[in-house]
């Protein structure tokens, strides 16, 4: 195949592949919308447990919210050099973007875990089970999305910044900056109007 | 004990089948899958079946496998419509029928689901997968992997359902599980939670094809081929692709909120602890709704292939046949309520869905009349799709006009759940999908195989499914204006429904007897076959798929066509060809690693529905290792040169 046939079927193959992708993320947006959904039914079904007034600390959320937000902005950092082929800035981003995700996973799972410890679970009432599963599917996300990252960083260690790994990246952070604007959704709608 | 307790889960002898026709079920679906195993064993054709078909990301092998798929689980819907018609015929007065009312409750459970998932749905992404790409004139779809694992989810959902014969029990809660009923509390079982998994393993696969033909017809159409050009078959798939996007992620979470329920004592729907029913059956139909619609959207289009194609005129009304489309994609989201009316949302609301669920009939009557006007003075041929289509025309208006009757809520207070319902809807999938489908297979399998189905085994079975259909059906619609509800196992003789019920029983007999000639039909074609040889343009059709040779070699389009017009096949294909320009092709390599991540996926699946938590574990984690695996692989497509592309295509038999 000739040289400019080549370059021309990446482009297109790439273009293709993040139209795809932002499709997908269209359908994880119906997802969310579905629980947000549900949750907003089942926000005042708390069956004699407590409300969110009584188990939300916003300070703690804030702190939450703070590190995702700035790794969204390390995110976008780390992806401009790895553009520009300085792999290792790039990576240095991202190993701040994936510490600052792994802060607010294990932020979010000792919360979890003192709501559990207190007799709040997720069994206590509908409004928890709405509040476990909507914000416990944005971090099932982030789970995956670190996974996504570390075997991208460890790729891109071991290899070039090939086009393909540049594509694969771009999709990667697509997908943390859509988890970033459903957080503050679930900042708003779960935890300030919650606690408000 | 606890500890192995712990490793077999919910897993007992006690959930081994009881009872002749339940033995009889897990006997065959046991011995149908050894007398598979054991016939590619003695033909020595796994290592073949391995490379050329499972592995294969080609979207016409894919489309062959969903295509059998289907078959088998029609027949096996099918086999639970004739129980379910035996039980109604005899269960009256003192005789009780042959199921006794736990199994007859899992019989119209299982052949709803599978009628819905496993044969509309699987039969629509077969012939999605075997005529998009060609009618848009593309070699292949967006994400050929994807594709793969598309439809081993979709296999591996199939196997799921099917091994509830076996082990365990089938959901006895009705096709859409409504709670409280489906909830820990009420079904304790194992049956809906292999109802969850097999829909939940198969609908993902749903929503991944979703996404991979909506780009495929976005990016991938031919030079020329704009929106405004493209074959209506590829506009609908469009449409119906856009709900499956929309709708199915509805599902995915609605299945999955119930299983947690189940497994880990939430609250959703429960009928304690701050749990909401009704929000289910909101949730559930907000997919249900549209879901029919992306069913039935495609197999308009087939009709409206068909008929242009038989009739010999350009279809009538292209545009508002796009618009139709577009506007019953919309209002699909806005008329979900009308399956609960009775349920208490109140005048007002019910009023709204009832007028809005009588405007979808609107565009639906545009397309009725746009196929009609496309035969006006057409040379009508009276082909075997033809008479699908005209079967087609004849029902599907009855049925519609008794939908627009129910859309109107103080009728439906009096008609909901009733057998009436039964009729009006079966009404609307059999003949409006099925007999699409069997139309488009038997319309573009030549395409594929490079041989027609015997037309005259094929009438014979469009005569026995619409006798057949007539039998089994006007008699439930007359039975549900007498106040028959659905899902009844028994009734009083003093009623005097049993006539009515024993015709409908000789008309299931009926649909049998289609069943056996279509597969007659099939296999007396295949053994005809070179007698049957049926050219690239067995029809004189005008769409772009006509334009490569029969069967499509594997490449699609040795060069990709070029078109100006919307009949551009058909205006030119008397032309000179003009000399061919041949370029190298990249085509994605085979991979098995599709057949593993659903393997991985039904793993996961089994696990939940038995409480085997450690298999759960290892099924997500076998899916997550695979994928990385996979996405290291940087070769995963290879080239056909110019040259090997010329050498193969002077091997093709053109068309005159």
């Amino acid at each position: 195949m000739s040289e400019p046939t080549a370059i021309a079927q990446t482009n297109t193959n790439t273009e293709k592949t993040l139209f795809g992708f932002w499709v997908y993320i269209m359908t994880d947006c119906v997802l969310f919308a579905s629980l947000f959904a549900t949750f907003a039914v089942l926000r005042t079904s708390t069956f004699g447990g407590p409300t969110g007034v009584q188990i939300f600390h916003l300070p703690y959320i804030l702190v939450e919210t703070i590190a995702l937000l700035t790794s969204s902005f390390t995110c976008g950092l780390a992806l401009l050099s790895a553009r520009q082929n300085d792999k290792r800035t790039s990576l240095l981003w991202f190993g701040i973007t994936f510490a600052l995700g792994a802060l607010f996973l294990g932020m979010e799972l000792s919360e979890f875990h003192k709501l559990a410890l207190d007799g709040n679970g997720w069994q206590r009432s509908g409004f928890l089970s709405s509040y476990f599963t909507l914000v416990g599917t944005h971090g099932l996300h982030i789970t995956i999305g670190l996974l996504w990252m570390g075997v991208l960083m460890v790729q891109a260690v071991r290899k070039d910044l090939s086009d393909g790994l540049l594509k694969r990246l771009t999709l990667f952070s697509m997908f943390w900056h859509f988890l970033d604007v459903v957080w503050i959704f679930i900042f708003t709608v779960v935890y300030l109007m919650g606690a408000l | 004990m606890n500890h192995f307790a712990g490793f077999l889960g919910r897993l007992s002898w006690q959930y081994l089948p009881h009872g002749a026709i339940m033995w009889g079920g897990a006997l065959s679906f046991v011995f149908g899958g050894l007398a598979v195993v054991a016939l590619v064993t003695y033909l020595k054709r796994w290592k073949w079946l391995w490379k050329e078909w499972l592995t294969s990301l080609d979207a016409k092998k894919i489309g062959v496998m969903y295509l059998i798929i289907s078959l088998i689980m029609l027949l096996r819907g099918l086999g639970d419509a004739a129980l379910m018609r035996a039980q109604q015929a005899t269960s009256v007065g003192d005789s009780h029928g042959i199921l006794d009312p736990a199994h007859f409750q899992q019989i119209f459970s299982a052949h709803g689901s599978i009628m819905i998932f496993f044969v509309g749905m699987g039969f629509m992404f077969a012939l999605i997968n075997l005529v998009v790409p060609l009618q848009i004139g593309s070699r292949d779809v967006a994400f050929p992997f994807l594709n793969s694992i598309s439809f081993w989810l979709f296999a591996a959902g199939m196997v799921l359902i099917n091994l509830s014969l076996v082990f365990g029990e089938f959901s006895a809660a009705g096709w859409l599980a409504y709670p409280p009923l489906s909830e820990a509390a009420f079904s304790p079982g194992v049956g809906v939670d292999y109802w969850i998994w097999a829909l939940q393993i198969a609908g993902i696969g749903s929503l991944l094809s979703g996404i991979n033909f909506f780009v495929t017809i976005m990016k991938m159409r031919t030079k020329g081929m704009n929106l405004m050009k493209m074959p209506m078959f590829s506009w609908s798939v469009l449409g119906a692709m856009s709900l499956v996007i929309v709708a199915f992620p509805i599902l995915t979470v609605t299945l999955t909120l119930l299983a947690l329920d189940r497994a880990f004592g939430m609250h959703f729907f429960t009928a304690g602890g701050g749990g909401n029913a009704m929000m289910y059956v909101n949730l559930i139909w907000a997919w249900g709704h549209p879901e029919v619609y992306i069913v039935i959207l495609p197999a308009f289009s087939i009709f409206s292939e068909v008929v242009a194609t038989f009739s010999r005129k350009r279809l009538f009304g292209y545009t508002s046949m796009v618009w139709a489309i577009w506007a019953i994609v919309f209002l699909s989201f806005t008329v979900w309520l009308h399956h609960f009316f009775t349920m208490g949302a109140g005048a007002d609301v019910n009023a709204f869905f009832g007028i809005m669920t009588m405007i979808i009939a609107v565009p639906t009557g545009v397309k009725m009349f746009n196929w009609i006007f496309t035969m006006y003075r057409g040379r009508i041929r009276f082909t075997t799709p033809m008479l699908w289509f005209m079967g087609f025309v004849v029902m599907f208006t009855i049925g519609g006009v008794a939908g627009v009757l129910l859309a109107v809520p103080p009728i439906d207070f009096q008609m909901h759940n009733s057998l009436f319902l039964v009729a009006h809807f079966h009404t609307m999938i059999v003949t409006g999908v099925l007999f699409g489908y069997f139309a488009g297979a038997t319309y573009w399998l030549p395409k594929i195989f490079g041989f027609k189905l015997n037309e005259r085994l094929g009438k014979y079975a469009f005569w026995c499914w619409l006798v057949g259909f007539v039998l089994a059906f006007v008699p439930l619609y007359i039975l549900g204006l007498m106040g028959a509800t659905r899902r009844m196992d028994h009734y009083d003789a003093s009623l005097g429904w049993q006539p009515l019920f024993i015709v409908a029983g000789v008309g299931v007999l009926f649909v049998l007897a289609g069943v056996g000639f279509q597969l007659l039909q099939v296999v007396y074609s295949i053994w005809k076959r070179k007698e049957n040889t049926a050219g690239g343009d067995p029809w004189d059709a005008r769409t772009l798929e006509w334009a490569t040779p029969s069967p499509v070699p594997f490449y699609n389009y040795a060069v990709l066509p070029e078109i100006t017009d919307r009949d551009d096949f058909w205006l030119h294909k008397h032309d000179k060809p003009a000399k061919p320009h041949y370029e190298d092709i990249e085509l994605p390599k085979n991979t098995g690693m599709g057949v593993i991540v659903a393997g991985f996926a039904f793993l996961f699946g089994f696990g939940f529905v038995w409480h085997l938590w450690w298999l759960v574990l290892l099924g997500a984690a076998g899916a997550v290792v695979t994928l990385i695996i996979r996405s290291t692989d940087e070769e995963t497509e290879y080239v056909l040169t110019a040259e090997e592309v010329r050498k193969l295509d002077a091997k093709q038999e053109r068309y005159a």
